[in-house]
């Protein structure tokens, strides 16, 4: 991947080789989502399927307490709301306050998987009980995997988007927009998740 | 925005190391990746091999008596898994891919050069850890499907590797298709249309559509079954209330795909092989293109034919057989193009060229027992039988290994700027075909007969002609000594090959042999037309 210092040195080396092309690596990053996505689908196609097809056993419990969930969902909408004010304020040369809006989007990160674990201890099943309870945690789970892997991305960026010394730029906006980017699909594929799992 | 290119800066290129070391190096450079991929894969290839060959010594008689059952079974799920994910995927997308799809885009490098080398980096450790499973508490035995309950219920160990290994080649292999696409699509030299690119881009753009549409949900399945095996779940266990047919659904959603991530690229290939050597322009190439991307559509909802043994509904059934047999017609229309691209060539009967034919002779053999295949009486009959066996390996040998050594007469000279020896190769091809058919040919009539896959034993009555089989195989085996030879002493003092020793007209022949770092001293050339060979004559008469 080609990295960028500074516009400067873009100027530089488009004089001295003076070849240049667009700027590919969001497209990659969409066919990246499309395949994160299909792993997604692919869970989602098991779940259904098991719910279709195989009955649970006698006095199994698959009903899921509303209130975490929903709560875990307001959350991550919000979230993307203030991931999109820090790409607006990053865009303005305010660093300050989208550090401060990225550290926002960060804690409601932290704060859904506090939640989410929360749930997981006062579940009234465990990973191997049954089927159900089993596609549960490792749905619910592999998401929970992406939401950690997108807060700390969160975090890194929010560091690189110092004042003094920070990568991040209005000239650079890259880092943060593909953070936002998957941000956004997590989120995404939390409301599908929320929809077949706690709401069908 | 945009990014400046500067090759030699990317590449570092005064910190790689020269010569044959930057074959083990970290290096950028496509050209260097192609051709890792290619002898990674060809190193594979021969422990594949080996093992193909001690699956025919114990097949020679019916009782197991070369090896133990459950050394047979591990022998046979390696050998697939070898064949399918370190030779065949990583060679003919990784190889030809990553060596030539820049020169066809006209570009320098691929999109992303860095993720391009970690694609790779990946392939030679899961690889290595998958064979040396082996020797830890035995290799994985539940076939290269890895159907539950078998693959959870045989020894632990060497299943997880299995997964882990086949995780991590799913990962080289999607990264490998995200640079595909962005390459073919975004990095294409400004000038250059779609529908002027050389047929194998278009090959490489269905393909690597199919990687990254069917890749996860392996990757997604294979998580599942490794938490049967490990944590005691029951997503695939029915003594635990789950369902053996969803993982069934899961790995063929991949796992047919898969068959087209391996057959489409070849079709690519010779697609280019074709026209260079019989001097004429490539039949229909707009019905190449439709008939890809209705390969790739098709493909994709084709899966459960597979699975017509599995309590299939009969709906699902008749769904998947018309949608299997309707594969057969963009596939016959390629079929068509190529005899149709040879009709009235001045055709050169050269290694590369004896290779292709053997491809096609082969392939259309693969694709009649396809459409038998897909007929559900006729699947129940001969379903785990060595029918299958003989379709499938008509297709993936006959097919894509016949291309792949085509393929490598073909861009030899390209390579290394020197010419294989012809006499070799056509040994090579000569004992390769009769020892492939004298191998595979016969099996037809075993699993038509009813003698089941994937047993180290057999009833005695089949044992004459599974010693023919084995026989063929001995010949395959064989096949490979002129090659490696041919290679070894070309490399070192083969013939001067020149720029353009076919007069071919693709870009990567209008640049030096081999290449420089950056593909070309100037500017890419626009290549209108790849295939104009009937106008270059009429131009220079």
């Amino acid at each position: 991947m080609t990295t960028l210092d500074s516009s400067k040195e873009i100027q530089k080396n488009n004089s001295e080789v003076n070849e240049t092309h667009e700027d590919f690596r969001m497209f990659g990053l969409i066919t990246f989502l499309i395949a994160d996505g299909m792993t997604f689908a692919g869970f989602f196609a098991a779940y259904l399927t098991y719910k279709a097809v195989n009955p649970l056993p006698d006095g199994a419990i698959y009903e899921l307490e509303l209130p975490i969930p929903t709560l875990n969902t307001i959350l991550l909408l919000i979230s993307s709301a203030t991931f999109h004010k820090a790409g607006k304020a990053l865009f303005k040369d305010k660093n300050s306050d989208s550090q401060k809006w990225l550290f926002i989007t960060a804690f409601l990160g932290i704060i859904f998987l506090i939640c989410q674990l929360f749930e997981y201890f006062h579940l009234p099943f465990g990973l191997t009980d049954n089927l159900f309870a089993s596609t549960f945690y490792a749905l619910t789970g592999f998401h929970g995997l992406h939401v950690t892997l997108g807060t700390l991305m969160i975090l890194i960026i929010a560091w690189q988007s110092r004042i003094n010394g920070g990568r991040l730029t209005s000239q650079n906006m890259f880092p943060l927009e593909a953070v936002e980017l998957y941000w956004h699909f997590v989120d995404g594929i939390w409301v599908i998740l929320f929809i077949i799992l706690y709401l069908l | 925005m945009t990014i400046s290119i500067d090759p030699q800066k990317t590449n570092n290129e005064s910190l790689q190391p020269k010569g044959w070391l930057r074959y083990f190096s970290f290096s950028l450079d496509h050209k260097v990746i192609g051709i890792q991929y290619l002898v990674c894969g060809f190193l594979f290839y021969l422990i594949g091999g080996t093992l193909a060959s001690a699956i025919r010594i114990e097949l020679a008689s019916p009782m197991s008596d070369f090896m133990p059952r459950d050394v047979y079974n591990q022998v046979l799920t390696l050998h697939g898994t070898i064949m399918i994910f370190l030779w065949i995927v990583p060679v003919v997308n990784g190889a030809f891919g990553n060596y030539l799809i820049p020169f066809y885009v006209g570009a320098r490098d691929m999109a992303f050069p860095r993720l391009n080398a970690v694609a790779f980096w990946l392939i030679p450790p899961s690889g290595l850890m998958l064979v040396a499973s082996y020797f830890v508490e035995g290799a994985a035995q539940a076939g290269w499907t890895a159907y539950p309950p078998l693959s959870i219920t045989t020894p632990q160990s060497g299943q997880i590797i299995w997964i882990l290994s086949v995780l991590l080649l799913g990962g080289s292999s999607i990264f490998g298709g995200i640079n595909f696409i962005a390459t073919i699509i975004k990095l294409r030299r400004p000038g250059l249309k779609l529908m002027q690119l050389p047929m194998y881009c278009w090959a490489m753009l269905g393909t690597s559509l199919l990687v990254v549409l069917s890749t996860p949900v392996l990757a997604g399945t294979l998580i599942l079954l490794s938490f049967d095996i490990i944590a005691n779940t029951g997503f695939f266990n029915p003594v635990l209330g789950g369902n053996v047919v969803v993982y069934q659904h899961l790995f063929w959603f991949y796992s047919h795909p898969a068959v087209y991530i391996m057959v489409l690229p070849a079709f690519g290939l010779v697609s280019e092989i074709l026209p260079v050597h019989a001097r004429k322009p490539l039949f229909g190439y707009t019905t190449m293109v439709f008939s890809i991307m209705g390969i790739v559509v098709l493909g994709l909802v084709v899966w459960a034919h597979h699975m017509f043994t599995s309590g299939t509904p009969p709906w699902m059934r008749l769904f998947f057989t018309i949608a299997t047999a309707f594969i057969a017609v963009p596939t016959g229309i390629k079929f068509f193009n190529w005899v149709a691209t040879l009709w009235g060539g001045k055709i050169s009967i050269n290694s590369a060229m004896l290779f292709s034919c053997g491809f096609i002779i082969n392939f259309v053999f693969g694709g009649i027992t396809g459409v038998a295949l897909a007929q559900v009486p006729f699947d129940i009959h001969v379903h785990d039988t060595y029918f299958v066996v003989a379709h499938f390996h008509y297709i993936v040998y006959g097919g894509t290994v016949f291309i792949i050594f085509s393929s490598i007469y073909h861009w030899f000279p390209k390579v290394t700027g020197k010419m294989l020896n012809e006499k070799l190769g056509i040994l090579h091809f000569i004992i390769t075909f009769i020892g492939f058919n004298l191998c595979f040919a016969p099996q037809h009539w075993l699993g038509l007969n009813g003698m089941p896959r994937r047993v180290a034993e057999y009833d005695p009555q089949f044992q004459f002609v599974n010693q023919i089989s084995s026989l063929g195989a001995l010949l395959m085996a064989v096949s490979t000594i002129p090659f490696l030879i041919n290679v070894f002493l070309s490399v070192r003092n083969g013939k001067g090959a020149g720029d353009n020793p076919w007069n071919a007209l693709t870009p990567e022949w209008l640049t030096s042999s081999p290449p420089p770092v950056e593909n070309w001293e100037g500017e890419a050339p626009l290549v209108e037309e790849p295939y104009g060979y009937g106008k270059e004559i009429s131009e220079q008469k």
